[in-house]
């Protein structure tokens, strides 16, 4: 019985892919910003249900790939003092600094833990008052709330073990880094559903306007994607460029005003580097001066550092849409999720890392093929 | 890393200042901060995001979320064995 409803899905999902075929007339780019939109259309294959006029190209929106090689130095630099627990989302410990990784730390005898929730941390800090317990907080608008919070409840409590290494980036300023470039293909966008569950999508009708693209929010079903994908397609075939929201289940067009009003408590926008990308200007967050006292940065003094990332690897084209991961010859070919060269194959929501999970074996056939 | 997955909400209260409680996923019990959906009551669904609630969604629209997300295998990032909660004390 538990997969009736996907069966039902998978008429639904047929007849959207039916519609989209019979009103496409042009040729269209649309881009899902979301890492985990990527990772659906690549599971379920719903760009191969697509008309070949309709082409998808895959945005920034895996916060763990474009996190910079600076920040993992620093969580590798910290994780390496004595009487110091560096804590972080799972996803994070396999990603490659400069010269080595978390999880690497970690077997070389450093005290690295993974949760899930930043809540865990705290839980951490208040049980281990001897040790410092340092959060690498990282993530999009939609997970910003969560780790303010941390924050926001060390400062209540008082809890001068706890701090917090911040990497957040946002999404509207790399959309619109996108839509101001020159050689921008992108015809029409889904927004990330979560993202805008949090933030709402105001900010998303302003650049509707400013740049006269469509944008519709979207889902992380596979029937939520072609409905998304449908409600582009029609309005570029009618020529219009308005907002619209397919995830109505979850998102309004205010969003989640408690969860903002703590995100603007504790954090302040700032420039931010983007691996792969580089500096999006007013593209991230930092803590506010008000609660240095769980500043990472600012309690250790770490120093800015920079570091030059692989050049053989065509992620920055990869994550604005302008290639596709098997584009790259180092696909598969000396970069894996195993050994990763750039920011898009290092997590699973990656678009390099999905196309590897979920089409390498048609990739490497072709390139055999094609000699 | 955006993803969020709904549970029911099984019980409500202050704990360490914030609003939380309980949420059941499929069988998995897990602690989630309220703070941000001040509106849902117990036996609410919510959908959580790194042990926090941050919409309120309806029950049918929950339950099928769950088995689909479940069916894609999404749950194991988000919802991971709770081993370390009953290690906090490090050595």
């Amino acid at each position: 019985m538990k997969y009736l409803d996907e069966y039902r899905d998978e008429k639904i999902a047929h007849a959207l892919a039916q519609e989209i075929r019979e009103r496409v007339t042009h040729p269209w780019v649309l881009m899902e910003i979301c890492g985990g939109q990527t990772h659906t259309i690549m599971r379920y294959g719903i760009d191969e249900l697509l008309p070949r006029e309709v082409e998808l190209v895959h945005g920034p929106g895996c916060p763990v790939c474009v996190t910079p090689l600076e920040t993992i130095d620093k969580a590798l630099e910290l994780a390496a003092l004595p009487d110091l627990t560096l804590v972080s989302y799972g996803d994070m410990l396999r990603v490659p600094g400069s010269s080595s990784d978390l999880f690497h730390a970690k077997a070389n005898g450093s005290d690295v833990r993974v949760v899930y929730s930043p809540l865990e941390a705290l839980k951490l800090a208040r049980a281990n008052p001897a040790r410092k317990i340092v959060f690498l907080a990282i993530g999009f608008e939609t997970t910003a709330p969560a780790n303010a919070m941390a924050v926001w409840q060390a400062r209540r409590e008082g809890l001068d073990n706890f701090s917090v290494l911040a990497s957040h980036v946002l999404v509207p300023p790399a959309m619109r880094l996108l839509l101001g470039s020159p050689d921008n293909r992108v015809q029409g966008f889904i927004a990330p559903g979560h993202v805008c569950t949090v933030m709402g999508y105001r900010q998303y009708e302003e650049m509707v306007n400013e740049f006269r693209v469509p944008i519709v929010v979207g889902g992380f079903e596979p029937v939520d994607l072609l409905e998304a994908i449908l409600m582009l397609v029609r309005q570029l075939e009618e020529g219009r460029a308005v907002m619209e929201n397919q995830y109505v289940r979850s998102v309004t067009r205010d969003g989640n005003l408690p969860a903002q009003q703590i995100v603007e408590t504790v954090f302040e926008v700032c420039d931010q580097k983007w691996r792969g990308i580089g500096t999006i200007p007013q593209s991230g967050l930092r803590i506010r001066p008000e609660f240095s006292a769980h500043d990472a940065e600012k309690i250790f003094g770490m120093s800015e550092i920079k570091v030059e990332e692989p050049t053989e690897c065509i992620s920055a084209q990869v994550l604005k849409g302008l290639k596709k991961p098997p584009d790259c010859p180092a696909f598969a070919n000396g970069c894996t999720p195993e050994s990763p060269l750039g920011a898009p194959m290092v997590s699973a929501e990656g678009a390099c890392a999905a196309y590897y999970r979920y089409r390498r074996h048609k990739v490497l056939q072709e390139r055999v093929c094609n000699g | 890393m955006c993803l969020a997955i709904p549970g029911k909400s099984l019980d409500i209260s202050k704990k360490d200042g914030v609003r939380a409680g309980r949420v059941e996923f499929g069988g998995i019990v897990k602690q989630v901060c309220l703070d941000f959906a001040p509106e849902a009551e117990v036996g609410d669904y919510v959908m959580v995001h790194v042990g926090f609630a941050i919409s309120r969604v309806d029950r049918e629209e929950a339950e099928r979320t769950y088995q689909i997300l479940e069916a894609m295998g999404l749950l194991e990032g988000e919802l991971p064995p709770s081993a370390q909660e009953s290690q906090e004390t490090l050595p």
